[in-house]
């Protein structure tokens, strides 16, 4: 088993919840957790749906591993439908949010219509009940944590939550849960927020007994606890520097993404990178980093917990900042830094708690201040937009300010939340967005990484690397190296790796494992946990099958091929310096061998043949 | 050195045991005043329930324990003690000399002096034989009224709600458990009884008993009711058991008057457990604290003291109690009723039978009270007996009662103020 | 020779694999609300600290039972309660300072760390060597004095 085989359907019009079975037939085909829901999401909405309507619905999906003791088994989704892409959205996040849902007897929460008046979910074990939630609108995630904690006296409650960016209607906004874990991409959290539903509280204390071969899955667990722990990447790599490990790295390949991709390596990276965060301050003599912080179940801990320096502009008069939170990661350090020219890490890291503290995705967050920083350096946005603030790249004052205002939907923060496309098609210069299906690129410049190009392009939620990490290959050799310039061979491996990676989100892993594990390793573990016979063949299967299932919803939303595509800078102008001085990205070599080996039509469309091949929904 | 123990409860066993420990050679005497072995009262409620068989309530379970310590067990009950001669004389004529002597002769149950009460179906539940007149007169649907809603009856509740009896608990304080609740608390465990289908009068008196016509007995209230009954369990009262003392010139209060090295007033003899009226932690005062833990640690500190000598002084016992009432469990401790010019913090939520009271003197936590809770409660004894300052703690727990166990881990363990032995 | 666990907060990472394994092994179901040993989060600090019985040698639970339903288990050092004799009376657990023994109100009986017979589950878990298994050597109080030293500065920060 593994699945608690419930689910919780939350009515938010009529403020109803009830629990159904969770349907077997699916689970076995998809899983779980991404592919699960996404397949309920087609059972349920229209394609078509106005995102931000009540015809939208927001799942909270777990794993059968989630909850469990597998390494990193504390996953969690939100699927729905993206309102900044109009793409299926499912964004996963870690924490202790997740687990406590399964510990709590549910596998999923479906929330579907909207509620009159703002309300948050309790969850107490198989209790779930709609309560008022007037006077946690308006509040931030911070503050709202902070409060239901206090309503609900129970320290050890899990609590997921939107901040004022959503509510004020900002479109890459987050669901935080456990205060900095996030749901980070394509507006999940503006979709939360548009259905009244402030807050989801889960207290769980049924626990996850309901392994299918116990003995098994415990030994197939610590084999793999093994694998992560000798394994140089998340053993050591992840422990000690986070994700951070990549910024140096990146830059010095050439592929880090700078001022808007305009340039392709950034001056300051040594400032922001993970290293940087273990440098004693002047100040006080303490590093950035305080320590790192492992999701549920997690034995990698890529997590950081930082400080802001107290005598830093962005918090010298606000104490309230001078906690711990969640510090940089990769992706976040690199939008709020190079992408932003920003070389602060202390300006980065408060931009990065006040992006945990009301709920954006830093990595369209800085993207965007990024293109608006552009715009402002071409005198399309001036200081007559901003209010006075001098919008420049490099200008740390700049992108405090920008978080501030983006993060309470005040003045020009209301633009800024409205994402890259939408921000420079405003403002006229359309070919400014560095996105891909209305959705910000994350660190890795595609002109430097190839595969990356045809990931992004492919995605089936917007520019991303989590739908297909060719960066693992082509940068730090897992499996194998192949060469970041060369875009044959590509194709294949992007496919490989979307397939892979759709099976370890549905599974409720972290997909951070598979630096360190094949498939080989997850699939046995997941064996061992479900009923049924779960090879690695399958878990690929199942990997395709839900790949396609999300490019089928797309479709059907009226996202063609002709959006698996990239922003004519990356096809056209060549990188300026480093490795991959004067290249472009070869997305047009790549795409038509994908669309091949998927089965597509040339023209990227959904095949009959492939649909049937993979018992898609009609 | 003969060292002779009156009475082998909680109190006299872990005495005797430690008087071993620290002595292997003194000859160790322990007088039983009933005809078993050495048992708990507090497991008594759970033979009651039928839980346990009535071995499970021996406070040793590993046959010829006391015999492997030499311990000798000696079936008695102490008539009077003459503290010149060292000498104790039995019921039935015996006596027994000493070299040194502890008293812990716990107490007795009472009954209240209105009409009706000796009545046959009218129980005590106090000791294991009361216990099984109890479960011999009852069965599942025999109507039962209870006599008082303190901590006995409480605890007696729980094991005759078990048996399924149609239970009516008649109280005359204005709640229940008043020793150990505020209004709040006392309030919220009444109505988990009532919706546990227990009827529960509080504000209301037993005015006497009669034979029944259609029923053994009925209990008439000073609310004007006649309540027909099968079983009438009175669990009103205790006294300590110090009448034997009458003459033997230790000084006699509410118990036994000990010092801080639990000696009474006579030299050589001692006093511990419900029998004693110790030092309390938290007042400084005086008193029957009547609780497990007291009398055990009573017990051993009263066998050190007694073998060694007196050396550091006792500083006192932090009140405590835990109590289960129909599953409903409640715990106080220290001053849990507050003291002038202190802070309270109180976290409530009657829907779900939560409470957690705090009750602070400056930033140090001197007494507290839960219902509800389960996980980590022994926190609250650790953090009044430690006395540690919370510092900004107390602000956190101004507003959050229950990170207690979080104040706990910041701040006692790193002020490690001694914990030692008693 | 006797061993007890040492717990070294500074590399915690809050992680939960020590209270998911506890659980499981001891409850039957990964169940961090009934583990005996538990995580504390120190947020704002930045700090993570696992808490269970270090089986001091005053053996509060232990004195307090009524019924000798914790015994001293001569192999290890621990004191173990015997589920079978325990009557539920709960009072060990506020006789325990430290808050480290439980009542289990589905099962009737209370809980506490019994260093798993002597292979801690919790140790073999912990992926940073948080929680280690090691010659005992010092008292309990000694322990727990030692251990304390290393949290100071979770209540002074």
């Amino acid at each position: 088993m593994s699945w608690t085989r419930k689910i919780l359907r939350v009515n938010l019009t009529n403020g109803t919840v009830q629990d159904e079975p969770l349907n077997m037939e699916w689970a076995n085909d998809y899983l779980g957790q991404r592919g699960l829901a996404t397949r309920y999401l087609v059972d349920e909405i229209d394609p078509k749906c106005d995102a931000l309507g009540p015809d939208n619905k927001l799942i909270m999906t777990t794993g059968p591993l989630t909850g469990t003791i597998a390494s990193t088994g504390g996953r969690y989704s939100v699927v729905c439908k993206s309102p900044l892409t109009g793409a299926v959205a499912c964004s996963n996040s870690g924490g202790f949010f997740g687990a406590e849902m399964k510990f709590a007897g549910w596998d999923m929460v479906i929330f579907e219509g909207k509620s009159a008046s703002p309300v948050y979910l309790h969850i107490e074990n198989d209790v779930a009940r709609l309560m008022p939630a007037d006077d946690l609108w308006g509040q931030s995630v911070w503050a709202a944590d902070h409060a239901l904690r206090q309503k609900h006296q129970d320290p050890q409650v899990r609590i997921a939550c939107v901040g004022r960016s959503a509510e004020q209607g900002c479109l890459y906004a987050a669901i935080v849960n456990d205060l900095h874990r996030a749901a980070g991409r394509s507006g999940v959290g503006t979709v939360m927020a548009s259905k009244n539903l402030k807050a989801v509280v889960v207290r769980g204390t049924e626990g996850m007994g309901n392994v299918a071969d116990p003995s098994q899955f415990m030994q197939t667990v610590k084999a793999g606890k093994k694998v992560l722990a000798e394994n140089a990447v998340t053993g050591q790599g992840l422990p000690a520097y986070g994700t951070q490990v990549l910024m140096n790295v990146i830059n010095e390949v050439g592929a880090l993404p700078t001022r808007n991709m305009r340039d392709i390596q950034f001056e300051g990276a040594n400032e922001v990178g993970g290293e940087a965060m273990h440098e004693p301050r002047k100040s006080d003599g303490k590093p950035n980093l305080t320590t790192n912080g492992a999701c549920y179940a997690c034995t990698i801990a890529c997590g950081r917990i930082s400080t802001i320096d107290r005598t830093h502009f962005s918090v010298k008069d606000k104490p309230e900042y001078w906690i711990n939170s969640g510090g940089l990661e990769y992706e976040a350090a690199w939008a709020l830094g190079p992408d932003t020219g920003v070389d602060d890490i202390d300006a980065l890291t408060y931009a990065n708690f006040l992006c945990n503290e009301d709920g954006m995705d830093p990595i369209s967050f800085g993207s965007t201040v990024a293109a608006a920083m552009e715009l402002f350096e071409e005198g399309v946005i001036t200081t007559e937009h901003t209010g006075g603030m001098e919008l420049k790249f490099g200008s740390a004052e700049a992108l405090c300010w920008a978080a501030e205002v983006t993060a309470k939907g005040e003045g020009f923060g209301v633009d800024l939340g409205l994402g890259s496309k939408r921000l420079c098609e405003k403002y006229g210069r359309p070919e400014l967005s560095m996105t891909v299906k209305g959705q910000e690129f994350p660190a890795y410049d595609p002109r430097g990484i190839q595969g990356m190009g045809l990931a992004y392009a492919t995605s089936n939620r917007g520019a991303c690397h989590l739908r297909g990490y060719t960066v693992a290959s082509e940068i730090l050799g897992i499996p194998e190296k192949t060469d970041p310039l060369e875009s044959g061979g590509k194709a294949g491996l992007v496919k490989a790796f979307q397939d892979a990676t759709a099976a370890v989100d549905s599974a409720g892993l972290c997909i951070f494992t598979t630096f360190a594990w094949t498939m080989d390793d997850i699939a046995p573990q997941v064996d061992a946990a479900c009923e049924g016979d779960w090879s690695t063949e399958r878990m690929m299967e199942v990997g395709e099958r839900i790949w396609n299932l999300e490019r089928d919803f797309n479709q059907k939303a009226g996202i063609s091929g002709a959006e698996d595509t990239l922003p004519t800078r990356l096809l056209k102008e060549g990188a300026g310096s480093g490795p991959a001085q004067g290249r472009v990205s070869d997305l047009d070599q790549m795409l038509p061998e994908y669309y091949q080996l998927r089965g597509y039509g040339a023209d990227g469309s959904m095949t009959d043949e492939t649909r049937q091949k993979w018992s898609l929904p009609a | 050195m003969h060292y002779v123990i009156i009475g082998a409860g909680p109190a006299g066993v872990n005495a005797a045991e430690h008087l071993r420990q620290y002595d292997p050679l003194g000859k160790i005497t322990l007088l039983v005043a009933e005809d078993v072995p050495p048992y708990s009262r507090m497991a008594l409620p759970y033979y009651l329930a039928d839980n346990i068989p009535s071995e499970g309530t021996y406070l040793r379970k590993e046959p010829g324990h006391f015999e492997s310590l030499k311990i000798d067990l000696l079936q008695g009950r102490a008539s009077s003690i003459d503290t010149q001669a060292k000498r104790i004389t039995l019921l039935g004529g015996d006596t027994l000399s000493y070299d040194k002597l502890l008293i812990s002769t716990g107490a007795t149950a009472t009954r209240p002096p209105i009409d009706g009460i000796d009545l046959d179906h009218v129980h005590n539940c106090w000791t294991l034989k009361d216990a099984d007149k109890i479960v011999a007169s009852t069965r599942p649907g025999s109507h039962v009224v209870l006599m008082g809603a303190g901590f006995i009856g409480c605890i007696i509740l729980e094991a005759l709600a078990e048996r399924e009896v149609d239970l009516t608990v008649i109280e005359m304080q204005d709640r229940m458990v008043a020793r150990m609740t505020n209004q709040v608390m006392g309030n919220m465990i009444k109505d988990w009884c009532v919706s546990k289908g227990i009827n529960v009068k509080t504000s209301t008196g037993v005015t006497s008993i009669e034979k029944g016509t259609d029923s053994a007995l009925l209990v008439h209230t000073n609310q004007g009711e006649s309540l027909p009954t099968d079983v009438v369990v009175c669990a009103t009262g205790v006294r300590s058991n110090t009448a034997f003392l009458d003459g033997s010139g230790i000084d006699i209060d509410m118990g036994i008057v000990v010092d801080d090295y639990l000696q009474t007033s006579v030299p050589d003899v001692y006093a511990a457990g419900d029998v004693a009226q110790g030092r309390d932690m938290s007042t400084g005062e005086y008193h029957v604290q009547a609780i497990q833990p007291t009398a055990v640690e009573h017990g051993r500190l009263a066998a050190h003291n007694m073998v060694y000598g007196h050396g550091v002084p006792h500083p006192g016992n932090v009140n405590m109690n835990i109590l289960d009432t129909a599953g409903l469990i409640s715990t106080s401790f220290g001053l849990w009723m507050g003291v002038e010019g202190g802070d309270e913090a109180e976290m409530c939520d009657r829907d779900n039978f939560t409470y957690l009271n705090l009750q602070f003197r400056d930033d140090v936590l001197v007494g507290a009270s839960s219902l509800g809770m389960t996980q980590h409660v022994g926190v609250m004894r650790g953090l009044i007996q430690t006395g540690c300052h919370l510092g900004e703690w107390k602000d956190k727990l101004m507003k959050a009662p229950n990170r207690l166990s979080e104040a706990y881990l910041a701040c006692a363990q790193s002020q490690h103020k001694a914990l030692g032995p008693v | 020779m006797q061993k007890s666990l040492h717990i070294d907060p500074g590399k915690c990472t809050g992680c939960l694999q020590c209270e998911a394994a506890c659980s499981l092994v001891n409850e039957g179901a990964v169940n961090p609300s009934k583990s005996r040993i538990k995580v504390f989060n120190f947020h704002d600090e930045g700090r993570f600290v696992p808490y269970t019985c270090t089986q001091c040698d005053e053996a509060w639970c232990m004195q307090a039972c009524p019924v000798d339903a914790i015994v001293l288990n001569p192999e290890n050092g621990s004191k173990d309660v015997l589920n079978d004799v325990c009557v539920g009376c709960k009072v060990c657990t506020i006789a325990c300072p430290f808050g480290t023994i439980n009542y289990n109100s589905s099962t009737g009986k209370v809980v506490k760390c019994d260093l798993c017979g002597g292979d801690p589950e919790c140790v073999a878990a912990c992926p940073t060597q948080a929680i280690t298994y090691v010659d005992a050597n010092a008292t309990g109080l000694d322990k727990m004095r030692a251990w304390a030293a290393k949290t100071d500065n979770a209540a002074g920060a």
